[in-house]
């Protein structure tokens, strides 16, 4: 058979779809109970919603959906959606901007093209975005939310790197490049290039050697940014980003949540301001967010801090044992004997009452092997119910439909 | 029985229009000539006499890149410019740059008119509003207006003439030019370059890997290498200098927006019936900015097939194209404000789907019937018309095909390149001749006066217009009469 599937493209198989349900319930009930309403977003948006400097780095806008829409005679572009963020700001500027606080959340696909059309171009993320609040409760908040829905799912061994972009921006002017070339830098980085930094430290000077200290080295406290502090060579505009890295860190702390520093961990998202976070379980990224304080002004909105996250669902799916999915076995296969009006009716009207007393139900007048436990079937003839029990290899008959629910619910 | 290796059959793509003579010279050179490899021929398949394993067929040098990429050619020759376009688009195509023929030199840049509001390419990521960028090459603008991180910008791709466009149709150009007198000549000033280049011979990249193509290269590179070079004596000439250039951005003008080509003859003549004097259109000449007998008329001369854009756009309030760029522009833009105002009547040609002579259907239905039973891989439709094809095919049911979108002489693709034509033709005579029938007529085109639905009414400017457009009917109407 030929594969008729684009390219990048994938299917999502009964299996799947209960995994993607379970993640996407467990993000759902945690989100309310925090407080966090959600919205949804089109899939489609103008291209210039992402261009704006500041928002998404050059590499990511290379690999956007960019098309003319059926009225797009004026050359203006559309895009599938290639980020959950920036729509979101757009939604609370026309929308929301009114509000103090606003705490939202979405489940929504991204679009990026991807060359070898072997990774996903399509992928999903659970996001979670607190607008108009600086204090670093905020951010805290967002981690411990995250750490919430992983625990709720029963995910262990998750990993949170911490990383602070104000912090990687206040480093690089210590370096004194010049601001061209300070841009550029900074896009190399985003995109991943951190080797463009790393191997400058070579060198003997003041910068380089406090390159070497922040990047071999990985703090687990707060105490490795009093430390990094307490150095001479720290600048003034150095050091008022590593206070408010610390005020985070600090707070965790205190809540006992362990984590890593890793400035390298910064990836991806121009529109990042303050502290980020990555997490991520033996070295898989599960979820990334960070603070974005600049994003809302620059797509034309007022003044409004904001951060926000977003967990991957594609990864998380191979993390996950849905239990509804192991419950399938206790299925019910309601079948006819014969296809008559009689025993249809009768059939249907069983099955209806077994689903309203919870069961799965499922119809058959096709004779196929049934893969469920409980199969009743439905003759024409007293007595007209055989119920079979296929774990247990039972079998009993009855000429009362009260009594099949009777049956299957007593041996349950 | 032969003895030795046969030497691989190559298919070698041909550029027509500005490198065909320096490309001539150089084969010519090489030992490589093909008889009939001339701007004048009549044919498109070439043959050379010494080198029988060899064969070439001639393309517009836009279609190069595509056609060497697809594999239907494994080596091509044309500018470097048309290559990095089509990797803009598409980074994953099958190409190989494999020599640098040295003519041709020139540069793309971005550029912006003498007469403009903009001075330095920094201004452009800060100001606010929408650049407008008119270009040949709208994979690359996008690229580059990408990385120089201009927050807004619509791009409007053109067939050509994107000199005349500025400053008051276009903030913008990107476009190739030989150097920086030639931009001063038309009145441009580049803002920076994105790249510098000349013509190239390029290879498919699956032909590179499994086929000698050692001969041909060996050939032209001991050419390239050689102290006289009469090729590069054969360049283009330098772009003529805008003598008398007076930009407008008078708010009551009405934009005319008038063809040059094939359409250019007869539009001078009913512009003359119409009673509208036009300096500097017919006749040797061509003036892209020509003076009207109407001081409150502006004309510039641009591509037909540009014009409906143009005109949904404001740039332009009428223009004089075909109905066929008309529907190719509705059919893509169904909500477009551009209206047909007046059928001029010249220029008559039927749009047609043609194929193989050889090919035994009739009709288009015995057309699709054979390509389901015939075939695992999608049609190849080969159009100028991208949106006329798309919607011909939509309503045909014809389930699996591939759109190659090509720049004119779209009959030289039959049949080893593509399986369909949707094509104009006046007499069907160069059609029969190349070997191929009509097996459908979709409509009948002639020349209209096109205009926007949104700028006609009240206030001086539409006033102006509407008297504009009674000239243009008037004069149609005798038009008409005349051949009735």
């Amino acid at each position: 058979m030929t594969n008729q599937r684009c390219k990048g493209a994938r299917d999502s198989l009964p299996e799947d779809m209960e995994r993607f349900r379970h993640i996407e319930d467990a993000f759902r009930r945690s989100c309310r109970s925090w407080g966090y309403r959600e919205v949804r977003t089109p899939t489609l948006e103008y291209l210039h919603l992402f261009t704006a400097a500041g928002t998404l780095t050059p590499n990511m806008l290379s690999k956007v959906y960019s098309f003319l829409d059926w009225d797009g005679w004026s050359g203006e572009r559309v895009v599938l959606r290639p980020d959950g963020t920036i729509p979101i700001a757009r939604l609370y500027i026309e929308n929301l901007a009114q509000e103090d606080i606003v705490r939202l959340f979405y489940v929504t696909n991204v679009f990026a093209f991807e060359e070898t059309g072997k990774e996903n171009r399509e992928r999903w993320q659970c996001g979670v975005e607190l607008l108009g609040n600086a204090k670093p409760a905020s951010d805290v908040e967002l981690i411990s939310l995250a750490v919430d829905i992983l625990r709720s799912l029963d995910i262990t061994g998750v990993e949170i790197k911490l990383s602070h972009t104000g912090m990687l921006k206040a480093l690089l002017k210590e370096l004194k490049l010049s601001p061209t070339e300070e841009a550029r830098l900074l896009i190399q980085i985003l995109d991943g290039n951190w080797q463009v930094l790393t191997q400058r430290r070579a060198g003997n000077s003041d910068a380089n050697r406090l390159l070497s200290l922040i990047f071999d080295l990985k703090g687990k406290s707060s105490g490795f940014l009093e430390n990094l502090k307490a150095l001479p060579q720290i600048s003034r505009g150095l050091r008022s980003e590593l206070d408010s890295f610390a005020e985070v860190t600090n707070l965790l702390d205190v809540l006992d949540q362990d984590y890593q520093i890793d400035i390298t961990s910064t990836r991806g998202f121009e529109y990042y301001t303050g502290p980020c976070f990555q997490l991520s379980v033996k070295g898989d990224k599960i979820g990334s967010g960070g603070r974005y304080d600049n994003l809302v002004p620059l797509i034309g909105g007022k003044s409004t801090p904001a951060c926000g996250f977003a967990l991957y669902i594609d990864p998380l799916m191979n993390l996950v044992q849905p239990k509804a999915y192991q419950k399938t076995a206790e299925r019910i296969l309601v079948r006819g004997e014969i296809a008559t009006p009689d025993v249809m009716k009768a059939s249907l009207q069983l099955a209806q009452s077994l689903r309203e007393s919870g069961y799965v139900t499922e119809l058959d007048f096709s004779g196929r092997q049934p893969n469920s436990r409980w199969v009743v079937t439905i003759r024409e003839k007293p007595p007209r119910f055989v119920v079979v029990d296929q774990a247990q290899n039972q079998k009993r008959e009855t000429s009362a439909m009260g009594n099949v629910i009777n049956i299957i619910g007593g041996s349950a | 029985m032969p003895t030795g290796r046969k030497p691989d059959c190559v298919k070698l793509a041909l550029p027509k229009g500005r490198l065909l003579p320096a490309t001539a010279c150089l084969l010519g050179d090489t030992g490589l000539e093909f008889k009939e490899y001339t701007e004048a021929t009549r044919t498109y398949r070439l043959r050379s006499a010494g080198t029988p394993h060899v064969s070439a067929k001639m393309f517009q040098e836009k279609d190069i890149p595509i056609q060497v990429a697809v594999g239907n050619y494994d080596l091509g020759i044309c500018g470097l410019d048309w290559i990095e376009e089509l990797l803009a688009k598409y980074p994953a195509s099958a190409l190989v740059k494999v020599l640098d023929l040295e003519y041709n030199k020139g540069k793309l840049y971005l550029a912006t008119s003498q007469h403009g509001a903009i001075s330095s390419l920094e201004e452009l990521p800060a100001r606010h509003g929408s650049w407008r960028i008119v270009t040949e090459y709208p994979g690359l603008a996008e690229t580059s207006a990408l990385s120089l991180r201009l927050r807004r910008f619509r791009i409007f791709p053109v067939w050509g003439a994107t000199e005349v466009y500025p400053p008051e149709n276009a903030d913008l150009v990107l476009l190739w030019a030989r150097d920086e007198s030639d931009m001063r000549a038309q009145r441009l000033v580049s803002l920076t370059t994105l790249l510098c280049g000349s013509a190239f011979l390029i290879a498919n990249q699956e032909s590179w890997q499994t086929k000698d193509v050692g001969r041909i290269i060996g050939q032209l590179s001991r050419s390239i290498g050689m102290a006289v070079k009469p090729w590069l004596q054969l360049e283009p000439k330098p772009a003529r200098s805008i003598k008398r250039f007076y930009p407008d951005f008078g708010k009551e003008k009405v934009w005319l927006a008038i063809p040059d080509g094939h359409q250019q003859v007869p539009a001078a003549d009913f512009l003359n019936k119409a009673g509208l004097q036009v300096q500097g259109y017919s006749g040797g000449r061509l003036n892209r900015r020509p003076a009207l007998n109407l001081d409150w008329v502006n004309i510039k001369v641009i591509r037909p097939q540009d014009m409906p854009l143009q005109v949904a756009n404001g740039n332009f309030d009428l223009a004089i194209t075909g109905k066929d760029w008309l529907l190719d522009h509705l059919y893509r833009f169904p909500t477009s404000p551009v209206t047909e105002l007046a059928d001029l009547g010249f220029g008559e040609v039927r749009v047609v789907a043609v194929v193989s002579r050889d090919l035994p259907v009739a009709d288009i239905d015995g057309f699709r019937g054979l390509m389901h039973a015939d075939r695992s891989s999608p049609l190849r439709v080969a159009t100028e018309y991208v949106n006329i094809a798309d919607k011909y095919l939509h309503d045909n049911h014809v389930g699996r095909y591939r759109l190659i979108p090509t720049w004119g002489a779209t009959e030289a693709l039959l049949p080893e390149d593509a399986d369909l034509l949707i094509d104009n033709t006046q007499t069907g005579r160069t059609l029969a001749k190349h070997n191929l029938k009509i097996v459908d007529t979709l409509f009948e085109s002639t020349a209209r006066l096109i205009g926007n639905k949104n700028r006609l009414g009240a206030s001086t400017k539409r006033k102006r217009i509407a008297s504009l457009v009674r000239m243009f009917r008037q004069a149609a109407e005798g038009n008409n009469n005349e051949e009735n």
